[in-house]
């Protein structure tokens, strides 16, 4: 049997996907050129301005550099921030090939 | 031993507040409330009362300020009246559909425009819809028991509750008050547990949007939608009538002092014309009653304490024989009549009882109420058809309408 | 019941007055007193009123006093400003305080007048607040002499209730000087 929720006020504990996941809020993504992103091409932390842009904090500073797709709301900003232009914006259907 | 002292209204609130022990007091100064705070304030500076005494600009904040000590876990009190109150509204709902036992006394003001600092209960009857238990005191006595009683009742069903008396009238007037004994309310009032409460070692989000539907969180267990909270409070202010009831019957144990729980009688027993009302006017009423009673006739009152929750099947069954209902009430819901005439004629509906429920307006912005002009509108009440015909009519009692 | 009226300006003290009334009263065995100040804002020199109900059984009424047993006047010049004679019934008690006794003309109903110099007793007392002398609690000395269902020993409690001790014997000595010093007579009244 499915555990009901006894609270009397709204409550909610942080978990994944609480909230629901934001990432399906748009119809298109950010897709990462690694061959022009500066941390992949210098392979040391560097720029990292998608991250700082990021209002959502979803871009992870990791070399390569990752996004989470999942909550990712497709803005935009980091594709119009990134100086070597390795981020572009795609439509979800063309980004798994 | 407890002890009487000849005190006031406002007084009595705030001693019976020290002896329930809050953590936190945040309260804005506003007539005819003001006593309070300053009390309260002086209690905290002197010792008497170990709680922080948290200043704050506004109404609005000082009832935010109580959301905030509330949820994690504190006792808390604030008192305001008339546009202090209105200025709270928003926060009213919140504090309700947070479930937080936040007690707060309302010195009944009337509210500005124009302005007025005089007593007429308009301030909290607007009040109504916001999810909080209403009580209704009729002298300086009942205000000190029933703050006590409120804390009790707020902490059992969770639910903000409200402490209503008529400014100036009672907030101003000295009378002998018996005040209870420290030990004793220690007794009476057993420590607050909150339902919840934020704790940086268990992380939670309180209020986070609530959607239309149900829904099946990160753990799988499937969480109420916006109106199954809603249905929550709804059940347990049905649950609030028995707790109300039983707290007043504990007090009695322990205090010797009844005050009816939801309604209180005078004179009913044989009664079929009843006289009814809330707070002080109601009070002045028995004094009208005595009188017509010395003339034969067969008249009571029926004193409406808790406003909400409604006590519909008491009254149901107080009014039972009843042949004619005068409604005496200090507020006027516009376009309408007085919202509590309207409250006891729905209480009534489908009940069998078809007694005609009359409608007066009285003491709006101060304006006194005297005994003789109870006496004289119940008699013309009366006189009128015997009783029967009240159609439509609302009597704005001592009002020139030029 | 009882039902007195204090009538005074901002700053005399009527609200102290009714309230050790009402707590000399209560010491005294009455169950209902009840002390309420005019209801609204309060304002230094302007003319205000207090109201003492005193009772055998705990008081049920809250509204004004329309006819009051007993008038307290701390100042005479309210005579001309306020309607003293109005609110007072026929039969009952005037407390004036005053340089020299009210004259009979101005005596519009059948009244016990109580007459005293508070303000020479407080004077003599030493009794003052920013130089000006404190005639309020010497009227209730003048009081419970014409008026006497309440001992002199519990206003002297009640005094003692509201003030600290130095303070409160001060007072009772003006108010007993008052007590010996005040004047009764029965007036008939113009009914001007």
């Amino acid at each position: 049997m499915i555990k009901q929720d006894e609270n009397i006020s709204g409550i909610c504990t942080p978990a994944i996907g609480e909230a629901g996941k934001t990432g399906d809020w748009s119809d298109v993504k950010p897709a990462i050129d690694h061959s022009k992103c500066t941390p992949a091409v210098k392979g040391k932390a560097a720029c990292f301005l998608c991250w700082l842009y990021c209002p959502e904090g979803v871009v992870h500073m990791t070399i390569p550099v990752q996004i989470d797709l999942d909550y990712c709301k497709g803005c935009g900003i980091c594709a119009e921030e990134c100086p070597p232009n390795a981020i572009t914006m795609v439509r979800k259907e063309d980004m798994n090939e | 031993m407890s002890e009487i002292r000849i005190i006031t209204g406002n007084e009595a609130a705030a001693l019976a507040v020290t002896l329930c022990e809050p953590k936190v007091v945040a309260a804005y100064p506003i007539t005819p409330q003001t006593k309070i705070s300053e009390l309260l304030s002086m209690y905290v500076e002197t010792g008497t009362l170990k709680a922080e005494y948290v200043r704050v600009e506004s109404e609005h904040s000082a009832l935010t300020v109580l959301i905030s000590a509330s949820t994690v876990g504190a006792r808390v009190f604030t008192a305001t009246s008339s546009n202090g109150l209105l200025y709270m509204h928003e926060q009213l709902h919140w504090a309700a559909g947070s479930r937080l036992p936040i007690v707060m006394c309302c010195v009944n003001r009337g509210v500005g425009a124009p302005w007025s600092i005089f007593n007429d209960q308009q301030d909290s009857m607007s009040q109504r819809d916001t999810g909080w238990i209403q009580l209704y005191c009729r002298d300086n006595q009942e205000i000190i028991d029933t703050v006590i009683q409120a804390y009790r009742i707020a902490e059992q069903v969770y639910i903000p509750t409200m402490v209503c008396y008529d400014g100036f009238v009672l907030s101003h007037t000295m009378m002998p008050v018996e005040i209870p004994e420290a030990a004793q309310v220690k007794n009476f009032l057993p420590p607050y547990r909150p339902h919840t409460f934020l704790d940086p070692e268990r992380p939670r989000t309180i209020n986070p949007v609530f959607f239309p539907w149900r829904r099946e969180n990160a753990e799988g267990v499937l969480c109420d939608g916006y109106m199954e909270m809603r249905y929550k409070l709804q059940r347990d202010f049905d649950t609030s009538l028995e707790v109300i009831e039983d707290v007043n019957v504990q007090y009695t144990d322990l205090f010797g002092r009844n005050y009816g729980g939801l309604i209180w009688e005078y004179q009913t027993g044989d009664a079929d014309i009843f006289v009814t009302g809330m707070g002080s006017i109601a009070q002045e009423a028995t004094l009208a009653v005595d009188a017509l009673r010395e003339e034969g006739i067969k008249i009571g009152v029926v004193g409406i304490r808790s406003f909400r929750p409604f006590p519909k099947e008491k009254l149901i069954h107080a009014f039972s024989r009843a042949r004619i209902i005068i409604v005496f009430q200090k507020a006027i819901s516009y376009g309408n009549e007085g919202g509590l005439s309207t409250e006891v004629k729905a209480a009534l509906y489908g009940s069998g009882i078809d007694a005609p429920v009359h409608d007066y307006i009285a003491g709006l912005g101060g304006r006194d109420v005297k005994t003789r002009e109870l006496i004289a509108a119940i008699r013309d009440t009366l006189e009128r058809s015997g009783g029967g015909d009240c159609k439509n009519k609302t009597t704005w009692l001592n009002c020139h309408r030029g | 019941m009882y039902e007195i009226i204090w009538h005074g300006r901002g700053g005399q003290g009527v609200v102290l007055a009714s309230e050790v009334l009402a707590e000399a009263a209560y010491l005294q065995g009455y169950k209902g007193v009840t002390s309420a100040p005019t209801f609204g804002p309060e304002r230094r020199g302007a003319p205000l009123a207090a109201s003492t109900r005193i009772s055998h059984e705990p008081i049920r009424t809250f509204s004004q006093i329309e006819h009051a047993d007993i008038a307290v006047v701390l100042d005479d010049s309210l005579f001309k400003v306020v309607d003293i004679w109005g609110r007072l019934k026929e039969g009952g008690i005037m407390v004036v305080n005053s340089s020299a006794p009210p004259a009979e003309s101005s005596i519009v109903k059948k009244v016990m007048i109580i007459w005293i110099d508070a303000a020479a007793v407080a004077r003599e007392h030493r009794l003052t607040a920013g130089g000006t002398p404190v005639v309020n609690t010497p009227l209730l000395g003048a009081l419970v002499k014409g008026w006497n269902y309440i001992a002199l020993e519990n206003i002297e409690q009640g005094l003692a209730i509201k003030m600290a001790a130095s303070g409160a014997y001060k007072n009772f000595q003006a108010v007993k000087s008052a007590f010996s010093k005040a004047v009764i007579r029965e007036y008939r009244g113009t009914h001007a």
